[in-house]
């Protein structure tokens, strides 16, 4: 199983002292939070992508790219990447850039975003967030997968013969996740395709989560990918740890109290009991932790988001410290011995999918045995008639 | 088969003439349904009690709560819905608007809804009719035609109230127990979603999409 952290890469006033970070300083904190998150022996860094203030990572493969030149083994992530407005194009020229330069940690996350003006600025419509993110990221499969593309859909220049560069490393796309918190269509999308998928839940009950998760199992094994209990499930959380729970709950307060997103709202009592938060000792993390797979089965990534709310850096530090030498060895054992024969333990990576040949699927732009099929069935009935 | 009434109330003070028009309606509705051969489960949503979980929900991102989930769901579950606000200056409550900005924007789709309000003086009646009814018609619901509006001397003395109440309920009866036309299985809408509603096949999202 892949543990790891993600990070939406906001600048926020530390309420304790009244101090905001500069973007640079914030730049730095996150490249410095990806390389203790190796360091400490965690699996994935994952960045967010913004392109208005309070946040800095508008350029995700820039940030990686370094991270990747003082890393080793760190998978490289994104949290999400803006499939609706970004260019499939770029998508695939950036990324297979970075696979190269990273020898193949990458992968990513796909999202819609969660700045309406994001569309707009783009030169696209919110209105057709589901239909962007469907038509782009069909074209990104297509333009990693097949040498020469000639394309023409609703939202882009047509393309004739064209060819993205460099082409993946190995000749092998990154894996890709659907990350959604609410939208059934997403799901579907990673079922089809066979793709990951990661709900955010860090805002939601574990019900919630649940049914999300079992409609992607669900419709994973109605295209054929698998079983059910197969399909590749990534999921958020959020803690902060100290040796007591009244002394985490102590220092976490004030952050809690004055977070963006949900400060000055719900007491941190009732956020923890409602959402995955966990404010507490380490060891209340590793339970909470686990007893995610009693609702969604069990998974193969798990990111926690633990630099937000203007914590300071050197508070973020010790944080990751504790997550990757107390918490995530302990999980990573209580994850094996209760994962059923069958179920896959770790989220492909590149090395797999190299391994895989090839004739594999993952090469292909449809996957889903289910949907060849049919499609063959199609062209029969065209024939005959 | 036993239909199914909510009655959401955004009265304030313990007890409120809110309450108190809500519950003449439930009352009427509950013997319009049975003057109509069918019985009906009638459930009161008091917003008051739901007004920090939609405050907290608000400022969380849109977070479900428990409680406010729990009526949510009854919302969407039933037959036919009651709602009832108090005027806050010009219009309704905001905390009834509250309840009805959290709702999911298809949750009142195609269902009856009676509108209701209660104020001071019978001046501000036409809040049904500018503010209520237009509400409702957003959200794709049917408002029945008789909105029923009490200001506090319509609780005593000569009034038709009653006559009002009556009507609007008899009217909500009407289209709670009418028969759902169309054959199962053909008509738009008709299958069961599951808790997530319903999901259209990748296959029929993809197309026009696939560049071909």
């Amino acid at each position: 199983m892949q543990f790891g952290l993600f990070s939406v890469g906001d600048v926020t006033m530390d309420p304790t002292t009244g101090r905001t970070p500069s973007e640079g300083e914030r730049i730095d904190a996150m490249t410095q939070i990806a390389l203790k998150a190796e360091e400490v022996g965690l699996d994935v860094f994952a960045t967010g992508e913004h392109h208005n203030p309070p946040f800095v990572p508008s350029a995700p493969t820039t940030h990686l790219a370094y991270i990747a030149a003082k890393t080793e083994h760190l998978k490289l992530s994104t949290a999400t990447t803006l499939i609706t407005t970004t260019d499939p194009v770029r998508i695939a020229e950036d990324y297979a850039f970075l696979q190269h330069l990273s020898g193949g940690r990458v992968d990513l996350m796909m999202g819609r975003g969660n700045t309406g003006p994001v569309y707009p600025w783009f030169g696209k419509d919110i209105r057709q967030g589901v239909p962007l993110a469907i038509e782009n990221y069909h074209l990104l499969r297509r333009l990693w997968r097949e040498e020469n593309v000639s394309w023409k859909g609703q939202f882009r220049t047509p393309l004739q013969g064209f060819t993205s560069t460099p082409r993946p490393l190995d000749g092998v796309a990154p894996f890709v996740w659907h990350g959604s918190i609410r939208s059934t269509e997403i799901a579907e999308q990673a079922a089809y395709y066979g793709d990951g998928f990661f709900h955010n839940n860090i805002f939601w009950n574990i019900e919630h989560t649940a049914q999300m998760v079992g409609l992607y199992r669900q419709r994973f094994e109605h295209y054929g990918h698998g079983d059910a209990s197969q399909a590749i499930v990534g999921l958020g959380g959020q803690a902060f740890m100290a040796q007591t729970e009244a002394e985490a709950k102590r220092v976490f307060r004030p952050y809690f109290d004055n977070a963006p997103v949900y400060g000055h709202g719900p007491s941190m009592e009732d956020f923890t009991r409602q959402t995955p938060l966990t404010v507490g000792t380490p060891e209340m993390v590793i339970e909470r932790t686990l007893s995610f797979a009693d609702h969604v089965g069990d998974y193969q990534r798990q990111l926690f988001l633990m630099d937000h709310a203007g914590l300071p850096l050197e508070m973020v530090l010790e944080q990751v410290e504790i997550l990757g030498r107390e918490v995530v060895p302990v999980l990573r054992k209580e994850f094996e011995a209760r994962r059923p024969a069958g179920v896959p333990s770790e989220p492909p990576t590149h090395t797999s999918l190299v391994a895989q040949g090839e004739g594999s699927p993952h090469r292909m732009v449809v996957t889903s045995p289910v949907v060849i099929a049919q499609q063959d069935q199609k062209q029969k009935e065209m024939a005959t008639q | 088969m036993t239909r199914s009434v909510v009655v959401i109330s955004a009265g304030l003070s313990q007890p409120s003439s809110t309450r108190l028009l809500a519950d003449q309606l439930a009352a009427a509705t509950r013997s319009a349904v049975g003057g109509r051969g069918e019985s009906v489960d009638i459930e009161f949503v008091e917003l008051r009690e739901l007004a920090v979980e939609m405050a907290e929900s608000m400022v969380s991102g849109g977070r479900p709560t428990p409680a406010l989930s729990a009526a949510q769901r009854r919302v969407a579950a039933a037959d036919g819905l009651i709602a009832v606000t108090p005027v806050f200056t010009a219009s309704y409550s905001g905390l009834f608007k509250t309840f009805v900005d959290l709702l999911d924007k298809d949750a009142l789709t195609g269902k009856a809804v009676l509108v209701a309000a209660t104020a001071g003086t019978p001046r501000h009646s036409l809040v049904l009719e500018h503010a209520m009814r237009p509400l409702f018609a957003y959200l794709r619901a049917i408002v029945v035609p008789t909105a029923v509006f009490a200001a506090t001397q319509d609780f005593g003395g000569e009034s038709d109230l009653d006559a009002r109440v009556h009507r609007a309920a008899g009217e909500l009866a009407g289209l709670v127990v009418a028969e759902r036309t169309g054959v199962a299985g053909f008509a738009q809408g008709d299958e069961e979603p599951g808790p997530l509603g319903p999901v259209t096949d990748f296959t029929e999202l993809l197309r026009g999409h696939d560049g071909g």
